[in-house]
């Protein structure tokens, strides 16, 4: 009797649990199924939208009329972006592809500065039509490569999915005809980077940063000097000082240390000893000072820097710390590009940030022109139903990377507020910017 | 005998809570604490600021204790029209001709701003036609009660949103939740140089859900509930901070598999992850 009731029971619970895997299988399948549907749509999208370009480039050879060139143009950007989606959605991070995508970006900027243009008064010029003539033979040569992985991910049945494994376990990542696809079309930019840089496209160049740099190169020693002297006198014993690898923008010295709950943290240049990063980070308390007081402090603490003529333009609380921006201005000209921030505690007022990677980045004795045209020119220049409540005269990076000088105007119109920018010698709206109101708290209940 | 002793026992204890309720009407004349005001500040006197503004119509949006630039406009109007200097900071004179010029009732306002209305606060119209209840009114008194009275409104650096920020936070505390400050402040700064390169899709939702760019994000980490201090690294990097030296990946050498990621020129080491090119 006994025996059959245990019977029951076990092959009850056998069966029951079998029922149960099958399920679960079976969900995770259809899990499966729907990424590597998704990984497959953006895949075949890419190769479709790679075709695209390379057609809408090839016509836009063949074209006279500019009428119909700006359109043109624009549509090619618009597929440039939609490309460049579909990578962002495919598995390819750690795999050596960034040439493609920058490739499809620069295309992108290229069409989009032509498409903008006034193409009746400054038409294509004969080293930009050599510029798409590359372009052309460049997409194409990327089409093939692609059309060809995906005729055999087709004809194979080949499984994103199995990329993914691959590249999450095997170091070596071999054997795999989707990746060694995509290398092959990696391969085939990788001459492309050198020929149009050199035809005057694409606007990354080797990046001159930090060239202005002033000062001797410091050694070790004089970097723990001047790091305990930002860092509130720490002992230069207890400071770890480690050097910048090979990649950095700058060479630079790191100094840090670590007592009890509070840590310090510099960046140091090694030509000069100029500080770049400064983080100090401990628990803080309830604000008791006022953002002024702190702005206050930030200016003097500012004083420590040797830097001439900063003008605070920006203050923001953020619950119990104050960040505070400050621009170089001299002359009555703001440098935007030219900005320190600096970060302060509002329970005791201590500086607990200073971030200059911009200000040493970009500043330089610039030869400015005067403006050409006078201030009451640049104000008809702005839309009239905005008012003005506010006006300077500022240096802007704009979006061709060149610095400009313009007249700025901050500017209302009903509760908004806008910051806009008129290039001082010709007029151009260079840059309009919606000034952001505070957001309303979402979770106020929590 | 007994009802003598009563009523003077009574007397006696409304004697003793008698001066407590008198104490408790007494409102204060003077609202504003002694701070200067500047643009950014957050807080009571920023909500007494716009409230009085209001009152004498120079600010019309919202009453959410959030100095903007809103405010910022409604306070130089108003120091021109009073023939003060103009320079947009609310110092004890302002304050001054402000008090004068206007009444603030804190009880009114405050309850407002606790039992989340939508209301105005003009000067010359009955405060009934200034309030607009919401529905969810009880709900939301039930959790004022626990909850000190603020601001309704937040400052958030100029292109993000609160949302935004709790999303980086989430990103960065899967990804670096043992790592020292500087190492979170660096984790976030990699997403927005990537963000900002060509090379990663241009979004901050695209670089963090990019498919195998964060480990932290394949495996559900990100889920996990960020505390304080991965925000204020969000902020920090959001504001211009960034101690990885414009990086574009990072890798801890002790568990990266991919060998290419080694090929990468490096920049520096901050904790346990190595920040690269």
């Amino acid at each position: 009797m006994l025996r059959t009731i245990i019977i029951i029971i076990l092959s009850l619970t056998t069966v029951g649990s079998a029922v149960w895997g099958y399920k679960e299988n079976q969900d995770k399948n259809a899990v499966l199924i729907q990424a590597e549907n998704s990984y497959q749509r953006a895949f075949h999208d890419l190769t479709y939208n790679i075709d695209l370009l390379n057609d809408k480039i090839g016509s836009t050879l063949a074209m006279n009329s500019r009428k119909s060139l700006s359109p043109q143009l624009a549509e090619i950007w618009k597929i440039t972006s939609e490309a460049n989606t579909d990578v962002g959605q495919l598995p390819l991070t750690l795999l050596p592809f960034n040439k493609t995508e920058e490739f499809l970006f620069d295309v992108g900027d290229f069409a989009y500065r032509t498409a903008v243009r006034d193409l009746e008064k400054k038409p294509l010029s004969e080293k930009e039509v050599e510029v798409l003539k590359t372009l052309h033979k460049q997409s194409g040569e990327i089409r093939n490569e692609l059309r060809k992985v995906q005729n055999v991910v087709l004809k194979d049945n080949l499984r994103w999915m199995d990329v993914q494994l691959a590249l999450a376990t095997n170091d070596e990542v071999g054997d795999n005809t989707i990746i060694n696809g995509f290398k092959t079309v990696e391969k085939s930019v990788d001459g492309y980077t050198q020929s149009t840089m050199e035809a005057g496209m694409g606007n990354r160049g080797p990046e001159k940063s930090f060239r202005y740099l002033k000062g001797d190169k410091v050694s070790e020693e004089e970097v723990k000097k001047i790091a305990s002297n930002w860092l509130e006198k720490v002992d230069p014993s207890k400071l770890t000082i480690t050097k910048s690898g090979k990649g950095a923008d700058v060479p630079t010295y790191t100094a840090s240390f670590q007592s009890g709950e509070k840590n310090g943290y510099i960046d140091l240049t090694e030509k000069g000893g100029h500080p770049l990063t400064l983080m100090i980070s401990r628990p803080l308390k309830d604000a008791e000072i006022s953002l002024h007081e702190a702005s206050n402090k930030a200016v003097k603490y500012l004083g420590g820097l040797e830097v001439e003529g900063l003008e605070l333009i920006e203050s923001n609380q953020y619950d119990k710390l104050g960040v505070f921006r400050f621009v170089y201005t001299k002359d009555g000209v703001r440098y935007y590009p030219d900005s320190i921030v600096v970060k302060v505690a509002l329970d005791n007022g201590e500086v607990l940030g200073l971030s200059a990677r911009e200000y040493y980045n970009y500043h330089n004795d610039r030869g400015l022109n005067d403006p050409e045209i006078s201030e009451e020119e640049a104000k008809t220049k702005v839309n009239p139903q905005l008012k003005i409540q506010e006006n300077y005269l500022a240096v802007i990076e704009n979006d061709l990377k060149e610095q400009v000088l313009c007249y700025e105007f901050l500017t209302t119109m009903d509760n908004t507020t806008y910051r806009i920018f008129i290039n001082a010698s010709n007029g151009d709206e260079e840059k309009i910017e919606t000034l952001k109101e505070a957001e309303v708290k979402f979770n106020k209940d929590v | 005998m007994i009802w003598k002793k009563t009523i003077i026992v009574f007397l006696g204890m409304a004697m003793l809570i008698l001066p407590f309720s008198e104490w408790a009407t007494v409102q204060p004349v003077q609202g504003f604490s002694n701070q200067v005001i500047q643009k950014g500040a957050v807080g009571d006197d920023v909500i007494e600021l716009q409230s009085r503004l209001q009152y004498l119509g120079f600010y019309k949006g919202k009453i959410d204790g959030v100095f903007g630039w809103g405010t910022y406009w409604a306070v130089r109007n108003f120091q021109s029209e009073f023939g003060l200097e103009i320079d947009g900071l609310v110092g004890q004179n302002v304050k001054d001709k402000l008090v004068k010029a206007s009444k603030y009732d804190e009880g009114y306002v405050k309850e407002q701003i606790r039992q989340g209305n939508e209301f105005t606060y003009y000067g010359g119209v009955p405060k009934e036609q200034q309030t607009k209840q919401t529905q969810q009114k009880t709900q939301q008194q039930k959790a004022a009660k626990q909850q000190p009275q603020e601001q309704t409104a937040v400052n958030v650096p100029s292109g993000y949103s609160q949302n935004d920020i709790q999303l980086m936070a989430n990103a960065v505390y899967g990804e670096a939740r043992g790592e020292p400050y500087v190492g979170q402040v660096a984790v976030a700064a990699v997403i927005l140089n990537r963000v900002s390169s060509a090379s990663f899709p241009n979004s901050v939702s695209g670089v963090i859900f990019e498919p195998r760019a964060f480990t932290a994000v394949s495996d559900g980490q990100i889920w996990l509930t960020p505390n304080e201090q991965a925000k204020e690294a969000v902020l920090d990097a959001i504001n211009g901070w960034d101690p990885s030296g414009q990086a574009l990946y990072y890798f801890n050498p002790n568990t990266a598999t991919s060998s290419w990621i080694w090929s990468r020129p490096q920049i520096k080491q901050i904790g346990k992850h190595i920040f690269c090119k």
